[in-house]
C-alpha cells in the first residue's frame, strides 16, 4: 500500500478519534491511578484486642511514668501517665518516640565478638565464658583493680551491681558520666558536707533565677520542668534566665539576661556582693556560715563591685543591682545552676556561687527554695564476700577521679592504666569533649565489653558486646533525682518480650559474676536481676510492684543544714575557654535532641528545624553583627584549637556578638541511616579544660574562628 | 425514615503560646498516633510530612530586644466563609476526599478518595496539607507499632491533621454504649497532641459547650462580625486570635498570647492598619 500524505493524515486522525471515544485511554488512567495508590508494601496493621500497661520511662534522669497502649500485646504508642507524681500526664518527644528504640534497625540483637574490623555473632554462654577467663586472668595477674567501668550513674540497682563486681573483683574504678546529680552531689558536699543533695522546688519559687539552666530545654526532669515552668503564669511567679543566647527558656521567661559565656560565676558573685553590701541576706541564716563569711565579704566588695563585675559579665551595672535586689526582696527566691542540660561541663565554682545565693538570702529547705536533703536511699545490698585480693585491690586509690582524667590517664600512661573497661548506659566516644581522643583512649584499652542496646560509637570500639533489654523490654528501678524536690522511686517494667537475645544488664552482670566464682559468686547469690531487685529494694518493694512507683518524701526537708564557704572565700579562678581565636564557640542544648548516651530518634530529628540541621550540614547560629565576610545561609569552615568543621550559617539576632552558638547530639556515625551521619558532633570541637581544684572538666565551649568555604 | 440528628459539635483547639515551649512532644505525638512517616532527609520542611508543625517567630528586633514564640499549626479545620462548611480545601476538592462534618466541624481526608491533584494544598492558607511523593517505608520491624485505626497512606495522596477522628470515634462508640449517645465527655475525646503537651498548652474541646475549657477561653461570638460578615466565632477573649482571622476562613483552632506583637503576627497588616484594628482581629477596613 502506498502511504501518501492524505491516507497518513486519515489513519492518524481516525487513529486519535477512535481513541478518543473507546473506553482504553479511560480505563488505563483509573487503571494507573488506582495502580500507583496500591502497592502491595504499605502496611496494613493488625487489629485486635487494645490494652494499656504503665511503667516509667529512662531514657533520661526524669523518670516520666509512661502508659503504653497495645495491640494485641504489640506496643503501639507511648504516652505520659496521668496521676504520676512526677509528670502527670505529659510526656516529652523522645519517650513517646520511645518505640522506635525498641524497633530501631541499629539494635545489637545478639551477644558480638570483634575479630578484626568486623564483629560476629555468638552465644550468651560464650560471651559470659570469654569476659569471665578475661577478667580472670587480670585478677590472677594482681592488678584487679585495672577493670574500670563506665555507668550512666551512680543510682539505682543496676549501677549497684556494677559496684558490687567491681567491688568483690577488688577495684575501686567506677565511674559515672557528668549528669547533673553528680554536680548536684558536688556542691551540696562542698558547700554542706557530705552525703547530702540538691533539690529545687520550682513548682513553687516564687523568682527564679537561672544561670543558664535550660529549664524547658530537657534540664532536670524535663517534663516536671516543663509544667512547673507553664504554672508561672498563674503562680505570679518570675523567671529571670542568664545566659549568652535567647534559649528557648530565654524567650520563655520574664527576662533574659545576656551574660559572657564563662562569667557567670562572676556574675552570681556580683550579685551576692549587691546582697551583702546592702544587707539584703538573710541574717539567721549566714549567722551560721562557717569558713570565713568576713573574708569572703571583703573579697567581693573589693573584685566583685557592679562596676567590675559588669566589666567582666557583659551586664549592666544598674541590672546587677536591680537583679540583686530583686531576688532578695522575693517572697521565694531560688536560684538556680547546671548550663544546658545540667549535664555537660561545668566548673564548681559556678555551682557554688549560684547555690551561695540561695544560702544568703535563707531560702534553704523553705517551700519554694532549695532543698538539701541526704541522697536518695532505698537499697539494701547484703554485705559482700570480699577475699584478699578484693581488699587489697579495692582498697586502692582511683586511678583518677573523674571519668575524663581517666581517659588522659589512659592515652598518656606507656603502661596499661585499665586492663579492661565495662561501659553501661554510655556513650563516652560521643559525648565527651574531645571525642577523638576518647575513642583513642578506649582503643588502647586492651579488653572493652559494652552493655549498650545500640551498636553505638562506643559499641563499635568494644571487643564484646552483652546486648541489654532497651526500657521497654527491662524490669528495673528509676530512682528519681537530677534537682527534683520530690524523692520518686519508679519501677520500670518489662511492656513486652525481649524482641532479640537480650538481656537486662543486671542479669549480664550476675552470670558475669557467677562464672568468676569464688567470694564474686558469693556475693551474687540471686538467680536473677528480678530476685536481686525484690530483695535489695524490700523496703518499697510493695509500693512499687503495685503502685508502680514508690514515694520516698515529698516535704520540705526540715533539717538546718550547715554552710562552709570556704572554697569560694579563697577565690578560685574563673576557667577560661582554651585557644586565643576572637570568637568563642558554645554549646546549645536542644530540646529535640538528646546530648549525652543514646542517639535521637526517628521521629524527633524529624522535629529538627532546618536552621539547626540542614541535610548533612549542622547550622550554626551567628549573631549579624560578627559574621562580616560571611552569608546568610552560606558554608563557612569553623576553626577551634581542636578541629575543623564545615558549618551553616545561620544569623541569629538571639545570640550575643562574638559567639557562636552550636548544638549538642548531632554528628553520629553508626550505622542508622536515619539518625546516623548528620551533621557534627560538638565534643570533636571542643577539648576538656580541667578546673584546678575540683578536677573537673569545665570547657563551656571553646575560642573558634570562622571564615567563608 | 426520619434520621435521628444527631448533637452538633464544633470540635476546636485553643493554644497558649505564651506557655508553648516548642519542645516538639506535639509533633511526635502526632506522628506516632497518625502512622505518619519518616525518610532519611527529612530537613526538606517542604516534603517533610508534618500534620503538627511547629513554627518559630520572632519579633524581628535586634539583640538584645529580641523575642520569640513558638506557634504550634495543626490543621485549622476551616469553616470557610460564614462558618457554612465551605473550607477552603473542602470547596476546590474535586473527588469530595475531602469534606466537611457538619456534625463534628472536622475536614476530613480520604485518602482512597484522592487522587493527588493537590487542588487543596494550593487552596490552603495554612500550608497545613502535606502530599505523599514517595511511598512510605519503614524500616524492618517497625511496622510493628503502627496503629490500625489510621490507615498508612500510599503514594500520591494528600494527608493533614484530622484533629485525632479516631479517637472521636471512640469516644462515640463508648457514649453509645453507654446509653447516652448524645454526650461526649471532654476528657473522652483529647487529640493526641493535647495529651502529650508537657506544658499544658493546648486545650481541646467543644467549642459549642460551654462547660468545655475551650469555650471558656476562647468564649466565641456566635454572631458574624459586624465588621466583617464573614467572620463568624470571633473570640470574645481579647488576648485570643485566629490565623489570617481577615480572610473569613473561621479556623476552629484559636491561639493566645499576652504579647501584642505575637497577636499581630497572626495577620499581614499594612503600615498603621494594625493599630486601628488590633482590638477587632478579623475585621476588615473596608467594607469589602
Amino acid at each position: 500500500m502506498k502511504v501518501d500524505r492524505r491516507s497518513f493524515l486519515g489513519l492518524g486522525l481516525g487513529a486519535a478519534a477512535g481513541i478518543a471515544v473507546s473506553p482504553i485511554g479511560m480505563k488505563l488512567t483509573d487503571d494507573s491511578s488506582i495502580w500507583t495508590q496500591n502497592w502491595p508494601w504499605t502496611p496494613v496493621p493488625v487489629d485486635g484486642e487494645v490494652t494499656y500497661e504503665n511503667s516509667v520511662c529512662s531514657l533520661c534522669p526524669g523518670s516520666c511514668g509512661i502508659s503504653v497502649r497495645k495491640i494485641n500485646n504489640r506496643p503501639v504508642k507511648i504516652e505520659g501517665l496521668a496521676g504520676y507524681p512526677i509528670n502527670d500526664g505529659g510526656a516529652c518527644l523522645h519517650g513517646i518516640a520511645g518505640l522506635q528504640y525498641l524497633y530501631d534497625p541499629s539494635r545489637v540483637k545478639t551477644p558480638l565478638k570483634k575479630n578484626g574490623d568486623k564483629f560476629e555473632e555468638i552465644s550468651w554462654d560464650d560471651a559470659i565464658a570469654i569476659v569471665a577467663a578475661k577478667l580472670a586472668d587480670i585478677r590472677k595477674s594482681g592488678s584487679a583493680e585495672k577493670l574500670a567501668c563506665i555507668a550512666d550513674k551512680e543510682q539505682g540497682s543496676v549501677s549497684g551491681l556494677f559496684k558490687r563486681l567491681l567491688k568483690t573483683f577488688g577495684s575501686p574504678n567506677f565511674y559515672t558520666m557528668p549528669g547533673l546529680e553528680s554536680y548536684l552531689e558536688l556542691t551540696a558536699e562542698t558547700l554542706h558536707g557530705e552525703g547530702q543533695t540538691i533539690a529545687f522546688d520550682l513548682e513553687n519559687a516564687s523568682f527564679v533565677l537561672s544561670f543558664g539552666a535550660g529549664i524547658i530545654e530537657g534540664w532536670g526532669s524535663p517534663v516536671n520542668c516543663f509544667k512547673a515552668n507553664a504554672s508561672r503564669k498563674e503562680r505570679k511567679a518570675k523567671l529571670y534566665q542568664i545566659e549568652p543566647r535567647l534559649s528557648n527558656t530565654a524567650a520563655n521567661a520574664d527576662k533574659w539576661i545576656p551574660v559572657k559565656p564563662g562569667t557567670e560565676a562572676d556574675l552570681a558573685l556580683g550579685i551576692c556582693a549587691v546582697i551583702l553590701e546592702n544587707k539584703l541576706f538573710d541574717s539567721p541564716a549566714t549567722s551560721s556560715f562557717k569558713g570565713g563569711l568576713n573574708k569572703f565579704g571583703a573579697l567581693l566588695q573589693k573584685e566583685y563591685t557592679p562596676s567590675k563585675t559588669a566589666e567582666i559579665t557583659g551586664v549592666n551595672a544598674s541590672d546587677i543591682e536591680k537583679i540583686a535586689t530583686l531576688f532578695a526582696n522575693a517572697k521565694m527566691p531560688l536560684a538556680v545552676f547546671g548550663k544546658g542540660r545540667g549535664d555537660g561541663a561545668q566548673s564548681l565554682k559556678e555551682l557554688a556561687a549560684v547555690h551561695i545565693l540561695n544560702c544568703l538570702v535563707g531560702n534553704i529547705n523553705k517551700k519554694g527554695g532549695a532543698f538539701v536533703q541526704p541522697k536518695l536511699k532505698y537499697l539494701e545490698f547484703a554485705d559482700e564476700s570480699m577475699d584478699s585480693i578484693a581488699e587489697n585491690g579495692f582498697a586502692k586509690t582511683k586511678a583518677a577521679p573523674y571519668v575524663n582524667q581517666l581517659i588522659e590517664k589512659v592515652n598518656e600512661s606507656s603502661q596499661p592504666v585499665v586492663e579492661a573497661l565495662f561501659v553501661y548506659n554510655a556513650n563516652p566516644c560521643h559525648s565527651l569533649h574531645d571525642a577523638k581522643k576518647v575513642k583513642q583512649a578506649l582503643g588502647k584499652i586492651p579488653f572493652v565489653v559494652s552493655f549498650s542496646s545500640f551498636l553505638d560509637e562506643t559499641a563499635m570500639e568494644a571487643d564484646i558486646i552483652l546486648p541489654s533489654h532497651t526500657f521497654i523490654e527491662r524490669l528495673e528501678d528509676v530512682p528519681s533525682c537530677a534537682g527534683l524536690a520530690k524523692s520518686v522511686v519508679g519501677l520500670t517494667k518489662p511492656v513486652v518480650e525481649p524482641l532479640f537475645d537480650t538481656k537486662n544488664p543486671g542479669d549480664a552482670v550476675i552470670l558475669i559474676a557467677k562464672a568468676l566464682e569464688g567470694n564474686i559468686a558469693q556475693s551474687f547469690e540471686w538467680e536473677t536481676y528480678e530476685e536481686c531487685l525484690e530483695e535489695v529494694a524490700a523496703g518499697i518493694w510493695d509500693s512499687l510492684s503495685e503502685d508502680g512507683f514508690a514515694i520516698i518524701s515529698e516535704e520540705v526537708p526540715s533539717e538546718s543544714v550547715p554552710v562552709n564557704i570556704s572554697l569560694l572565700a579563697n577565690n578560685p579562678a574563673t576557667v577560661q575557654a582554651q585557644g586565643d581565636f576572637e570568637l568563642t564557640l558554645i554549646p546549645i542544648d536542644n530540646m529535640r535532641l538528646i546530648s549525652a548516651g543514646i542517639s535521637v530518634s526517628p521521629f524527633a530529628i524529624k522535629t529538627v528545624s532546618d536552621k539547626v540541621l540542614k541535610g548533612k550540614d549542622i547550622v550554626v547560629d551567628i549573631n549579624p553583627l560578627t559574621a562580616s565576610g560571611l552569608k546568610d545561609g552560606g558554608v563557612a569552615m569553623l576553626t577551634t584549637p581542636i578541629g575543623t568543621a564545615r558549618v551553616i550559617v545561620n544569623f541569629n539576632e538571639g545570640i550575643m556578638p562574638g559567639i557562636i552558638g552550636m548544638v549538642e547530639g548531632l554528628g553520629h556515625t553508626f550505622d542508622n541511616k536515619y539518625v546516623s551521619n548528620k551533621g557534627i558532633n560538638i565534643n570533636a570541637l571542643i577539648g576538656p579544660v580541667i578546673e584546678s581544684g575540683s578536677g573537673l572538666d569545665a570547657a563551656f565551649g571553646i575560642k573558634a574562628k570562622i571564615s567563608k568555604a | 425514615m426520619k434520621q435521628e440528628n444527631n448533637k452538633a459539635y464544633k470540635f476546636g483547639m485553643v493554644i497558649d503560646l505564651d506557655k508553648c515551649t516548642g519542645c516538639g512532644s506535639c509533633m511526635v505525638s502526632c506522628m506516632s498516633e497518625n502512622n505518619v512517616p519518616f525518610k532519611e532527609d527529612e530537613s526538606k520542611k517542604k516534603d517533610s510530612i508534618t500534620w503538627m508543625r511547629v513554627y518559630k517567630l520572632t519579633n524581628g528586633k535586634s539583640f538584645p530586644d529580641t523575642e520569640v514564640v513558638y506557634m504550634p499549626r495543626p490543621c485549622q479545620h476551616c469553616g470557610g466563609k460564614g462558618d457554612h462548611g465551605h473550607s477552603p480545601c473542602v470547596s476546590v476538592c474535586p473527588a469530595v476526599a475531602t469534606d466537611y462534618g457538619y456534625d463534628t466541624g472536622i475536614v476530613s481526608q480520604i485518602y482512597t478518595r484522592c487522587f493527588g491533584c493537590r487542588y487543596c494544598m494550593g487552596a490552603c492558607p495554612y500550608h497545613a496539607r502535606y502530599f505523599n511523593w514517595w511511598d512510605p517505608k519503614w524500616p524492618e520491624g517497625m511496622e510493628n507499632y503502627l496503629s490500625p485505626n489510621v490507615s498508612p497512606r500510599m503514594r500520591g495522596v494528600v494527608e493533614k491533621c484530622s484533629f485525632c477522628y479516631h479517637r472521636y470515634q471512640a469516644a462515640r462508640d463508648q457514649a453509645y454504649a453507654q446509653g447516652n449517645k448524645d454526650e461526649i465527655d471532654e476528657e473522652n475525646y483529647q487529640t493526641a497532641c493535647t495529651t502529650a503537651c508537657p506544658s499544658g498548652a493546648i486545650v481541646f474541646g467543644d467549642l459549642n459547650n460551654p462547660a468545655h475549657a475551650v469555650h471558656e477561653i476562647v468564649k466565641p461570638d456566635p454572631h458574624p462580625d459586624p465588621r466583617n460578615k464573614h467572620v463568624v466565632g470571633k473570640s470574645r477573649n481579647p488576648k485570643v486570635f485566629r490565623l489570617l482571622e481577615r480572610l473569613g476562613t473561621n479556623p476552629k483552632v484559636y491561639y493566645l498570647s499576652e504579647r501584642e506583637w505575637v497577636r499581630k503576627a497572626g495577620d499581614n497588616y499594612l503600615d498603621g492598619e494594625w493599630d486601628k484594628i488590633k482590638n477587632h482581629h478579623g475585621a476588615t477596613l473596608s467594607n469589602d
